[in-house]
This record gives C-alpha cells, structure tokens and sequence, in this order.
C-alpha cells in the first residue's frame, strides 16, 4: 500500500523528469535556433567568412558590399522567417485548439488562401493607381481575407459536426481562393506580374527593416495575448462544456482565439504569401517533443519551433538549388507534409 | 429550509422548443437528488439546463437564492462541478492534468498551481482511488477508469453542488458502489448536494434522498424513493410491458412464458429461483406451489411462473391450497421437487409430496 509520502514523493520525481524535459526541448530548440540563424547568414551567392560576419555583425565595419548584403538583406530576411514562422506554428495551435482536432491549420482550412486572395486584389488595385501598397492596406486586406474564410468555416462547422468535411470545406475554399488569385495573377498588368507571382507563391525575399518592425509589432503583440490567454486555453483542451464548467466564458474566448489566429495568419501571408503545412507539423511536433500539450510551454515553444522551421526552410530554399530560389511552400510540403501524413495514420491507428 | 437549489417553472428544451415543462423541485442542500427515465427522455437537457450548458426556455432556476440567468460561468464554476457524459479526448494530457483542471475556478492570472492546490488534487484522486494513474496519458485509460478521473476532477473543484450525468455507465460492480458510497459520504459530511441521473433504478433508490422521474413533457414525479418506487410507478415510467421489476430488491425478471404448465415446483426458501431460471430460459411454461407469500421464492414465482399456489405467511396450509396445486400437478408432465426445510406450519406439504404421480418426479 503506497503511504501519502511515497505518493508525493513520485510525483515530485514526475514532476521532475517534466520539467527537465521541458528545459531539454527549449534548450534544443534554442540552440538550433542560433545554428540556423549563423548559418543562414553565412550562406548565399557571396560567401563570407565566419570572423568577417562577427565583425560586420558587432561593428559594423568592413567591405561596403558585404555590410549591405547582411545588413540589407540576409538580416532582415532572417528575422522575418523567424517572426512570420513563429506566427504561422502559433495560429495552427490556436485553429487547432479552437477545432478540437490536430490537423486543423490556416493552410488546409483555406485561411491562408483567403489572406492571399484579398492581398492580390489590393496589390493590383494599388498598383494600378498608386504604383505600389503600404504594408498596412496589405495587412488589412489579408486581416479581411483571412476572416471571411475563416467566417465560411465556420458557418460550415455549424451545419456539419464532422471533421473530415469541415476540413474538405477548407481545402475547397483554399482551391477557390488560389484559382481566382491566379486567375487575377494572369490578367494583371505585365510590370505587377513579376512582384505577384512570387509573393502569390511565398517567399521570404525581399524583406526590408520597415516589414521587420511591423510585422514584430503585430506579431508581439498577438503572442503576448495568446500568452496572457494559456489558461483559458488549457480549460479548453478537454471541450467547450467542461471549459465553461470551469468558468470560462466560452462565447468571448472562441471570439478572441479566431481573431488572434487570423491576425497572425494574415501577417504571414501579407508579408510572404501563403506558406504550406507550418501550422500543422510544428505545433505537433513541439507537443511531442514536450510531452505535454500544456498550453504554457507550448505555446512559446511552438513559437520557437516555427520560427527554426522557417529558417531552415527559407535556407534550403535559397541555397539548394541556387542562384535559382524556391518558393518556401514547396521546402515547407516537403518537410511538412510527412509530418501530417504521419500523423493521421497514427490517429486512424488509435481510433 | 436551506435550498441549495430550486427550479420555479421551469421549462427545458432545444432550440427555443420546450422539450420538458412545469419543472418545480426544491433540493436541499446535503440531498442527493437522482434523476431516471427512460433513453431520451431528457435527463440530460434538465441537468444541462441547471448548470448553464444550456439556455433555459422559460422558468427559473435558482442557485442559493440567486437566479442562474443572473450568475457569470465564473461564479457558478465556484459552486457547481460537473461531469458529462459526452466523451473527451484531449491531446497529450495526464490523468493529473485532467484532475488538476477542476482547480481552474481557484488559480491565478496564468492557471500555475499552488501547493496547497497540489495537495487537493491528490486527496482527490486518493479518494476516488486513482493517484495511481496520475501520470498515465487519459487517452490511453479505458472508460471506467477516465470516469472515474472525471470525478476526481469534479471533487478537486470543491463544489457546493456536484452535477453528474450517468458517472456510472462505464463502471464495474466494485466501483459503481465505491462512487455512490463516495456520494453519500460527501453529502452526509460536507453538505454536498448532488445531483444526478442513473439508468440503474435499484441502485438510485439505494443512494437517493429524492427522485426526479422524466417522461413525457411534464415531469412523472419527484419524492423520495419510497414514495416513487411502487411497481406500478415503475413499469409505468419505463414501459414495461413484459418483464417484471421487483421494488423491494431492484431486480429485474424476463417475462414469463405463457401457456398450460408443463412442470409444476415444489420448492420454498429460495432453493426454487435457480429452477424458475432455468424454466424461464428453456421456454417451458411452468407452475409452482405451495409458497407462502413471504417466501422469496414467491416473488420470483409471481414474475416467472404460469401459476402460483400461495398461502398466507406463517398459517398451516389449508385445503384449498392443497387441491388447487393437486390439480396443477396432475395437468404437468413432470414434478420438480427442491430440496428445502418442512416444519409445523408448513408440514401439510408432505401431503403434496405424497400425491405426486408416479413416473412424474424429476
């Protein structure tokens, strides 16, 4: 018979062993994150030495060309695909936390292709009469965009209790979307072309210091009150009911979880387009690896998690085949996508 | 009179439609009210209905005197823990932290558990007898076991009032009476009013200190059990057109078989259920006598047998008894005879015994 000392003294060691891997998995992920970002700035057309980078990294001295080149493109492009990763990891969580179901994510529930599609009709409406687009208009189209998909879903989910149709609902509304913005793409004016079709399909290139800081804003922000939110959050994990039970007023916190997943949703596609299955692999793996689907470690871990999943995918893409760059969505299926396929057999394993 | 809590009218229903009307009760506190119906007669949209899972249709409830339209979830959360029947299946989370959630009402701006917290989280799960289990994963538990969390969850949110919607469908024997003892426990000691529904009738009326009857669109009775559980009642609220339901044990019995007796038992004392039993399973329409109409045996009879000869309890048996079972004996094709004591009363049972015709006895 186990006497109330033994008792606590197991789940103190439990408690232990959770913690330390808590500390594992961040730590981990820290380091990776340094790794990736050393080699993001070490790698490209021009090569530049480890010594020299420090040197143009800490004062801001040296070859003229080399300090634009990091300064002007690699850094910012880093510290977007660290921001808008973390962003995407995030609002997969919240879409699946809000779902009840892990494979929800802003890419399959046509999310990501609303934002696209209303961006694309702002751009050509922008630069057709003001020759280009405030990164705010773009935002806030992709704001509206990612809403109305959003509100479609779940008018869907309303009429249909399952799963599998709502996420076939989004896929469809994700092809709609895509098909009217090509569709858009290939009418538009020959100058805007070029400027749509690569964003159209995602990419990190081109970030300036100006994106970096709005985009940090909103995406701090947003992170900050999904934070504040982990507790409502964990109540919602076991169901609307129990969570109301518990005293959460569970009409206000759906309303707040969609938008915050819609903003940050909408911030990623703004800046760099629709980017495929970060929003469903990383909250995932972060979850396994942590063990725990508390919403405490998770969510700053899952932040993490996008934004070095991000960077290792924009490093591939620029680097695997260059000079020529790869859109970040075809790195991110590649990575992504087994993730998902495994997850599902696992789940259709255990049910 | 302390109400824990009270419905005036109430009305209960889906999509503005009222399912249920006229819901008057009045519970107080240190009751356990047990509601039971029939499948779908609305036991879960009255109790959903009393904790704010659902919008009442008109009526009111109230909670310690306060209107539950009045009441935010926070503040209800403070008085009411709940269990549903509805399943969950939360990602990646431990018995403990499904325990651990029922304290949410009680933890700070970031949900982060105190010590003391801690401490009642695992005198919960103590006490439901699941400490063991804290840090298995509550999608890899069976049924019985992730009820048996979800109580613990309730009790660690030291609720005033407990909701519970059939917390014993998926228990065993061992610990469907472990959570009803476990309810009265805490009902008698710190003045918890329970509330809850139960398919098993026999024991909601071993527990309860009223009963909820749910049919129809108006409620079929609320009282104690004594008053509620008389067969009619019984078979009325269920339909139990064929079968029998005994109120003093809580048993149930298939129907009986019809038709003329083909064997006649002579039994008494119990020693006669097994052979009705098999009586009833064979399909073979029987009769038995001479019971007395205290003998356990006669009860099972009455719901069983074609036919039974009675007596009344502790007379000798008289003649007529005697003849009416002579004739059934004489109509069977066969007689079965248990073995079971024979004193003064009941002596003139030798004379039945001596009657029997030959080549008949099995």
């Amino acid at each position: 018979m186990p006497t109330k000392e033994s008792d606590e003294a197991r789940l103190r060691q439990a408690g232990r062993r959770r913690r330390a891997r808590y500390a594992l998995v961040f730590l981990v992920l820290l380091l990776a994150f340094c790794a990736i970002t050393v080699l993001n700035i070490n790698s490209g057309s021009v090569r530049i030495s480890l010594p020299e980078i420090a040197r143009i990294l800490f004062r801001r001295t040296g070859d003229a060309a080399q300090v634009s080149i990091i300064w002007k493109i690699r850094l910012p492009r880093i510290f977007m695909a660290a921001i808008l990763g973390g962003a995407l990891a995030l609002s997969g969580f919240l879409l699946q936390t809000f779902f009840g179901n892990p494979i929800a994510g802003p890419f399959v529930l046509g999310i990501s292709s609303g934002a696209k599609m209303a961006v694309a009709l702002t751009m050509i409406w922008f630069l057709e009469r003001a020759g280009n687009a405030s990164s705010a208009a773009l935002i806030a189209a992709a704001f509206v965009g990612a809403l109305l998909s959003t509100g479609f879903v779940l008018l869907l989910s309303r009429r249909v209790a399952s799963m599998s149709v709502l996420l076939v609902g989004g896929i469809m509304i994700g092809y709609i979307c895509s098909a009217l913005t090509d569709f858009l793409v290939t009418f538009a004016d020959d100058a805007n072309i070029v400027n749509l079709h690569g964003w159209s399909l995602g990419s990190f290139s081109g970030m300036t210091w100006d994106n970096v800081a709005v985009a940090g804003a909103i995406v701090a922000v947003a992170l900050a009150l999904v934070f504040a939110l982990s507790k409502p959050i964990g109540a919602y994990q076991l169901g609307e009911a129990y969570a109301q039970s518990m005293g959460v007023s569970v009409r206000r916190f759906r309303v707040l979880l969609i938008l915050l997943s819609s903003v940050l949703s909408a911030c990623v596609t703004a800046f760099a387009g629709p980017i495929s299955f970060v929003g469903i692999a990383v909250p995932h793996l972060v979850k396994r690896g942590l063990h725990t689907a508390r919403p405490l470690v998770v969510i700053p871990a899952t932040f993490l998690g996008g934004a070095v999943f991000c960077m290792f995918c924009d490093l591939i893409a620029r680097t695997a085949f260059a000079p020529t760059e790869l859109n970040i969505s075809t790195v991110s299926s590649v990575f992504g996508a087994p993730v998902v396929i495994f997850m599902m057999l696992r789940r259709s394993g255990r049910d | 009179m302390d109400l824990a809590l009270e419905t005036k009218d109430l009305a209960v229903g889906y999509g503005g439609r009222p399912l249920i009307r006229e819901i008057c009760m009045q519970i107080r506190r240190g009751e356990i009210v047990t509601l039971i119906g029939p499948n779908g007669a609305g036991k879960s949209t009255i109790l959903k209905s009393l904790t704010k899972h659902l919008q009442t249709i008109s009526g009111r409830v109230l909670v310690e005197g306060t209107d539950l339209r009045t009441m935010s979830c926070r503040r209800l959360a403070e008085k009411t823990a709940v269990m549903l029947t509805e399943r969950v299946s939360p990602e990646l989370m431990s018995c403990w932290d499904v325990v651990a959630s029922g304290r949410y009402p009680f933890t700070g701006r970031m949900g982060r558990l105190t010590h003391a917290d801690e401490q009642i989280v695992m005198d919960a799960m103590r006490t439901v007898n699941v400490l063991e289990l804290a840090e298995r994963s509550f999608a890899a538990i069976s049924d019985g076991q992730r009820q048996r969390i979800l109580l613990a969850r309730a009790i660690c949110q030291k609720p005033e009032i407990l909701v519970l919607d059939e917390p014993t469908s998926y228990l065993d024997v061992r610990h469907k009476l472990e959570l009803l003892g476990l309810l009265r426990t805490m009902a008698r000691q710190k003045g918890v009013t329970v509330i809850l529904s139960l398919h098993e009738i026999d024991l909601a009326q071993k527990v309860s200190d009223k009963i909820l009857c749910v049919k129809g669109d108006r409620i079929a009775g609320f009282g104690e059990p004594a008053e509620i559980f008389q067969d009619a009642r019984i078979r009325a609220l269920y339909g139990l057109d064929a079968g029998a339901y005994d109120t003093a044990f809580g048993s149930v019995e298939l129907p009986k078989i019809a038709g003329a007796p083909q064997a006649f038992v002579i039994s008494g004392c119990g020693s006669g259920i097994p052979v009705f039993r098999q009586l009833q399973k064979d399909g073979i329409p029987f009769a038995a006598g001479i019971l007395y109409e205290n003998d356990i045996d006669c009860r099972v009879a009455r719901s069983l047998a074609a036919e039974t000869v009675t007596e009344k309890p502790f007379c000798p048996i008289s003649d007529a008894a005697l003849e009416r079972a002579g004739q059934l004996m004489a109509g069977c094709e066969r007689v079965i005879v248990t073995d079971f004591p024979i004193g003064p009363c009941n002596e003139r049972i030798r004379e039945l015994l001596r009657k029997i015709p030959d080549g008949k006895k099995a």
